[in-house]
């Protein structure tokens, strides 16, 4: 009889090709996505030593964080950006490696055209040299970031040398209340664990309210895990799960499409099976959030005020949220509602899917775009994009006053030309509110897509279920 | 990958928690195709002023702190993005070995692929190393990969525990997808079983084609 195991216990232990004497196991990698900015030393150690691609079938490239969202067709003006995509290209031809390049109608969001294309599968392992990886944690797979040197192993070898993480399990019980998103679901866990809380940790998200998301909230859910400090967020697929993948271009299709679903049914946790660590939230107590300080940890509801660093615990927590406030421009006390804003940027591969668009224009129609507020939204990807221009919802964002563009990972990091200006404050709905993250002195502010556009229109964040229909 | 066996030399002391790989290596110096030369920008933002002027307080600014090849820093260090141009930025800076209370995962299994040796200790000894690093006129430490121990400048040491596999690749210096090719015929035996019983996931990959702008997208539902 074995033990009860937890799913990642069970796509972990399908995955170990061999033990060393240490207990780092050599862990086989299914599925590699790689993208133009963390790639192209991993392509030059290649070469160096003289290696190949070992599975051009399980490796899928596409640029996405330094491309420029507005119109394509006139090339990158920055040289040095200009010059990564561009070795994208000429590494993905060397090594005859599949590439979506900027132009092509598959491109978006590596972590969204993953799961579109059906390359992310349920029980699997899926890597790409970026923290977000975590997203396809969604479809029951371990799927985690890794640096370049570790995905230049995978290239030449398909496997990674690792030592096995802990379990943890997240379970949040009831529905989410009216206005409230994966992501509010996921900063509520975030400000609850810390930003190191998950550290060591892969973590499985269970209960009602996950169940209740569709497979764009809960790629929302998992996208965020690594900024509670763990790898990877599993949530165990389910009839959605299945639904979301069936037709998909890289999913399997006739009789392997009922094989997979029969396999990939077993992949649940046991009864009973052990979790290193437990976290209980009660999704009745969770209202829309929003951050105020530099760290995604740094969340109250909206109903909220900027915290007071007397209250910490620690003198180091405190030190860091004095210079947090000091970073954000704000005073402990302040009501968040009456916090103005500069900027909106929707998109990045937290919430730019076509729930996270259509939520957004749900808010937008018929309203306008606060005068002072420069406002702007990318699609996860050129196919959403698409999909959501046949369901007018550019003309929804254009009529308020936002810019519609092009794909891409765009104000998120701010490698492209799209950045927060400095001193300016930007409701974002991607995932990171680190100083300098969206440019240099720019404040962000991690909200849901609803809420952003809440904020667009009031010109100061604001509480969603205000202004819902 | 240069070998890391034993290190003496200044320590800075940078007593701030979850310092973020933004930090380390803001966004717009990833455009390099190059895993040298980030030396110059390493914590650009916390470092310079928007005009290229140095921060003067911050502490790689500061004498003898220019020097250090060891940084002694806060909790949850290196958390953020998965950018390897961090380790690359703190290594082409000069910095060998970090020495915090903890790191964020990815940054820590990056040190070990660039030859950077990250040290994780108890709070009560960090604190009499952070001490150590912020006394200008201290001779520095001595950090010894072979005997898991560092030495105080007043002779002290403090002993710390690293993973097997990854103290012996630092120590030789082992390029660790050499030591995985040895096993190729263990990942082609998994790959045999595997794809017998999951074929789906050896289905042929879309072929490169010379891309047509007037393609049609893949439908989706």
């Amino acid at each position: 009889m074995t033990s009860p195991q937890t799913l990642f216990d069970k796509i972990w232990q399908s995955h170990v090709v061999d033990v060393q004497d240490d207990g780092t196991a050599i862990l086989y990698i299914d599925r590699h996505l790689l993208h133009e900015v963390l790639s192209p030393q991993a392509f030059e150690g290649l070469r160096l030593a003289g290696r190949q691609l070992r599975r051009r079938d399980a490796t899928l490239a596409v640029a996405d964080h330094n491309v420029p969202t507005t119109d394509r067709r006139q090339g990158i003006e920055d040289p040095e950006s200009r010059l990564q995509v561009e070795t994208l290209s000429i590494n993905c031809k060397e090594f005859d490696v599949p590439i979506f390049d900027m132009l092509d109608p598959r491109q978006g969001i590596v972590h969204v055209i993953g799961p579109e294309q059906g390359f992310t599968l349920p029980g699997t392992t899926v890597v790409c040299c970026d923290s977000h990886t975590a997203t396809h944690g969604a479809f029951g797979a371990l799927a985690f970031g890794i640096g370049t040197s570790e995905g230049e192993h995978v290239l030449a070898t398909q496997t990674l040398r690792t030592s096995k993480p802990k379990n943890m399990r997240v379970l949040v019980d009831n529905p989410l209340p009216l206005g409230c998103t994966g992501k509010d679901l996921i900063l509520t866990i975030i400000g609850h664990i810390g930003t190191a809380g998950g550290t060591g940790h892969i973590v499985e998200y269970v209960g009602r309210a996950f169940r209740d998301l569709s497979m764009e909230g809960r790629m929302t859910v998992s996208n965020m895990t690594i900024e509670a400090g763990a790898r990877a967020g599993l949530i165990a697929p389910d009839d959605k799960t299945f639904d979301y993948l069936k037709g998909r271009p890289m999913a399997p299709q006739g009789a392997q499409w009922d094989a997979a679903v029969a396999y990939w049914r077993t992949l649940k946790s046991d009864d009973g099976a052990a979790y290193d660590r437990e976290v209980w939230i009660d999704a009745a107590d969770i209202a829309p959030q929003v951050t105020w300080g530099t760290s995604p940890e740094d969340v109250v509801p909206i109903t909220g005020v900027v915290p007071d660093p007397q209250d910490a615990p620690t003198e180091a927590k405190r030190a860091a949220m004095r210079r947090s406030l000091d970073y954000m421009g704000l005073t402990p006390g302040t009501r968040m509602t009456d916090v103005s804003i500069d900027n909106v940027f929707i998109g990045s591969c937290t919430n730019s899917r076509m729930e996270d668009l259509r939520a957004a224009a749900d808010i937008l129609r018929g309203r306008r775009v606060a005068a002072h507020v420069d406002a702007m939204v990318s699609p996860g990807s050129s196919i959403i994009k698409q999909q959501a221009e046949a369901e007018g919802l550019d003309h929804v964002f254009i009529a308020a006053g936002f810019q519609w563009r092009e794909s891409g990972c765009s104000m998120c990091l701010g490698m492209n030309p799209d950045r927060v200006p400095p001193g300016k404050r930007c409701a974002s709905t991607s995932n990171r509110n680190f100083e300098g993250r969206q440019g240099r002195d720019a404040r962000t502010h991690l909200v849901s897509p609803a809420m952003a556009a809440a904020a667009a229109v009031r010109g100061r964040l604001t509480d969603v279920r205000q202004l819902a229909r | 990958m240069e070998k890391f066996t034993t290190l003496s030399g200044i320590a800075a002391p940078m007593d701030m928690m979850n310092v973020d790989t933004d930090q380390i290596i803001p966004k717009l110096h990833l455009r390099t195709i190059k895993r040298t030369g980030l030396g110059k920008v390493v914590f650009d933002e916390l470092r310079f002023n928007a005009d290229g002027s140095e921060k003067p307080d911050f502490v790689l600014n500061r004498e003898p702190y220019r020097r250090a090849s060891i940084l002694v820093a806060g909790d949850n260090f290196g958390c953020g993005s998965s950018r390897e141009h961090a380790p690359w930025a703190l290594l082409d800076f000069g910095i060998r070995c970090i020495i915090a209370t903890s790191f964020a995962d990815i940054f820590y299994n990056n040190c070990f692929k660039n030859g950077i040796l990250p040290v994780t200790v108890g709070k009560d000894d960090w604190r009499l190393l952070l001490n150590d690093a912020a006394n200008p006129k201290s001779p520095g430490l001595t950090v010894d990969l072979e005997a898991l121990k560092i030495t105080r400048p007043n002779g002290d040491p403090i002993t710390f525990e690293i993973d097997g596999f990854r103290r012996d690749c630092l120590l030789n210096g082992l390029d660790d997808i050499g030591l995985t090719l040895q096993k190729a015929d263990k990942i082609d035996a998994f790959e045999t079983v595997q794809r017998e019983q999951q074929p789906w996931l050896y289905a042929p990959a879309p072929r490169n084609k010379e891309r047509r702008c007037d393609e049609p997208a893949n439908p989706v539902r």
